[in-house]
């Protein structure tokens, strides 16, 4: 335990005093700062006259203005965050060669890359914290309005899912600063695995769901055709924790979402029913839906962390 | 210097593939002594300190060390040695203090212990000056004195060296020589000196160990080896003449 608090201790002070910590949070808190006073103007300017808003608070977050939502800016950048935090954590002490320093001091080796990897989660974590306290603080002074228990427990629930969303790229960039001896090759591995996953992954699932279950003149539109080619895209795109990530947080922060699903196959009589429903869900009924998404996105970062520490343990520290 | 072995080795072997690195090692170091281990480049040294601190498993063998068996109680054995790598480094963003600091917590040496005990060491290496210094600023001689501390901050009964005074000046070579001579002298502790640069470890040295191609192929003192391998009985040898004659067996 001491081993592990040490290496904290120190690697929290080496986050904080470096540049990189800097610049990430200056970008984020920039671009941060310029969407949320965006869309709080225009929905400051919709809502004018209405009696009674509801749900206004959320949008701060979701809404997508004129470039992108808060959402969308941290599902497609967020990775780089994971990233520059920890393409270097295990590689720099082996060019430095202090690793080899490292691990002949009485501490068990996991201790190394247990605290390395928490020491990241906890700066992710301040980051993050600090920058939905902005947002939150802007949009209580432009629009005029404290949010409700509900939506803090929503925002306190997005939160938590981007931690681990970021906390997954953390522990690739990790993972390929155990297995690379080279800080640059670290990074652009990564870097790749960010583009593949956000970008090609939804591309391929297109292209893979079209080539199998092809939708067009041959099937003519129907309904079943429709589905089974939607379904596939979906399950595809489920290996790439981007798109599990917006699935579910764009669900937890829109209470009026009944379903992670863009398409949703309703019978006249099933459009009847939800047409009556029509009220926000609660907190409980929006986290049932993407508690899946939820747990495969652990079960991804638990999966990267724990491949990580296998090679890192296995691996013969020699200082040559 | 006591009777007692602190470092015993039987048969303790180290292959990589099909390459033999170490070839049943057997030896023993008794506790005070300074020992030097001798050896051409990739004749297996550094593969025998990694044994010998448990962070490299032996293919087969034994070793002890301080009375713990490195392989299963690895956490032990780093407790009581020191270990300095050859090529050393050091976080160079801090300073000489927070990094001797560093591993003094990383040792589990309480704060009012650690802090008289790295002046006092800092003192040692002449380094007390520098102590709030970035340690990216130091040169090679300075790096090496402070790795000397390093090492001993966490107040080790063995030091195992490696290579610790190549690419030294001859100024900065003698003091690291004077400094270890010293650790065994004044504090008792044991030193396990790996070298190639044959003058210095007859200076310091002991005992030696030569190992060529894996194998131990001569322990003992050097009068000894020197009567037995030069058939001289004075002091009129240099330790090079016997490893040349060693080296040539091989």
């Amino acid at each position: 335990m001491q081993g592990i608090l040490t290496i904290f201790r120190k690697e929290m002070e080496d986050y904080f005093s470096s540049i990189r910590f800097v610049l990430i949070s200056a970008l984020i808190v920039m671009v941060g700062v310029i969407i949320a006073s965006m869309v709080g103007m225009t929905i400051r300017e919709e809502v004018r006259g209405m009696a009674k808003p509801t749900l206004l608070f959320l949008y701060l977050f979701t809404s997508t203005g004129k470039l992108f939502s808060f959402t969308q800016f941290i599902g497609f950048f967020g990775p780089l965050i994971g990233i520059v935090l920890g393409f270097d954590a295990i590689n720099r002490e082996r060019a430095s060669r202090t690793l080899g320093k490292l691990v002949s001091q009485p501490i068990y080796r996991d201790a190394i890359i247990n605290a390395k990897f928490l020491a990241g989660v906890a700066t992710i974590a301040v980051i993050l914290v600090s920058i939905v306290l902005i947002i939150s603080g802007l949009g209580v002074t432009l629009l005029g309005i404290v949010p409700g228990i509900e939506e803090v427990l929503r925002l306190v629930i997005y939160l938590l899912i981007s931690l681990l969303y970021i906390s997954f790229w953390l522990g690739i960039s990790i993972l390929f600063s155990v297995v690379f001896r080279n800080t640059s090759t670290s990074a652009l591995a990564a870097l790749a695995l960010w583009i593949f996953s956000s970008f090609l992954v939804p591309l391929g699932a297109g292209f893979i769901s079209d080539a199998l279950a092809p939708v067009g003149e041959t099937s003519g539109g129907e309904v079943e055709a429709v589905l089974k080619h939607e379904e596939l895209q979906r399950a595809i795109s489920l290996f790439s924790p981007t798109s599990l990530y917006g699935d579910a947080t764009s669900t937890i922060l829109d209470p009026m979402r009944k379903t992670a699903r863009s398409v949703v196959l309703v019978g006249p009589l099933e459009r009847i029913s939800q047409e009556r429903f029509q009220n926000p869900l609660p907190v409980g009924q929006s986290l049932s839906i993407v508690a899946p998404y939820v747990i495969s996105l652990v079960a991804l970062t638990l999966l990267c962390f724990g491949i990580c520490y296998l090679v890192f343990m296995r691996q013969e520290i020699r200082t040559v | 210097m006591g009777g007692r072995p602190v470092i015993e080795t039987e048969g303790l072997t180290k292959v990589y593939g099909s390459q033999i690195a170490v070839n049943k090692l057997t030896f023993s170091i008794m506790e005070g002594e300074i020992f030097g281990f001798l050896g051409p480049n990739g004749a297996g040294k550094t593969t025998t300190l990694l044994m010998l601190l448990g962070l490299t498993e032996p293919t087969s063998g034994k070793a002890r060390v301080c009375g713990f068996d490195p392989a299963r109680e690895g956490l032990r054995v780093k407790e009581k040695v020191g270990y300095l790598p050859e090529n050393v480094g050091f976080y160079d963003d801090m300073n000489a203090r927070q990094n001797l600091r560093f591993f003094a917590r990383l040792n589990r040496v309480p704060e009012r212990v650690s802090g008289p005990r790295i002046d006092a060491l800092l003192e040692d290496v002449g380094l007390l000056g520098e102590a709030t210094k970035k340690v990216g600023a130091f040169s090679k001689g300075m790096r090496q004195r402070l790795a000397i501390a390093e090492v001993l901050v966490k107040g080790p009964e063995v030091v195992f060296l490696d290579e610790p005074t190549v690419g030294l000046d001859p100024d900065g070579t003698n003091r690291m020589l004077d400094m270890i001579h010293s650790l065994s002298r004044d504090k008792g502790i044991t030193v396990f000196l790996s070298s190639h640069l044959l003058d210095q470890v007859q200076r310091v040295c002991d005992r030696v160990g030569i190992m060529i191609k894996g194998n131990l192929v001569a322990a003992g003192h050097m009068d000894d080896l020197a009567r037995e391998k030069l058939g001289i009985e004075t002091e009129e040898f240099t330790l090079e003449e016997i490893y040349m004659k060693y080296f040539k067996e091989a």
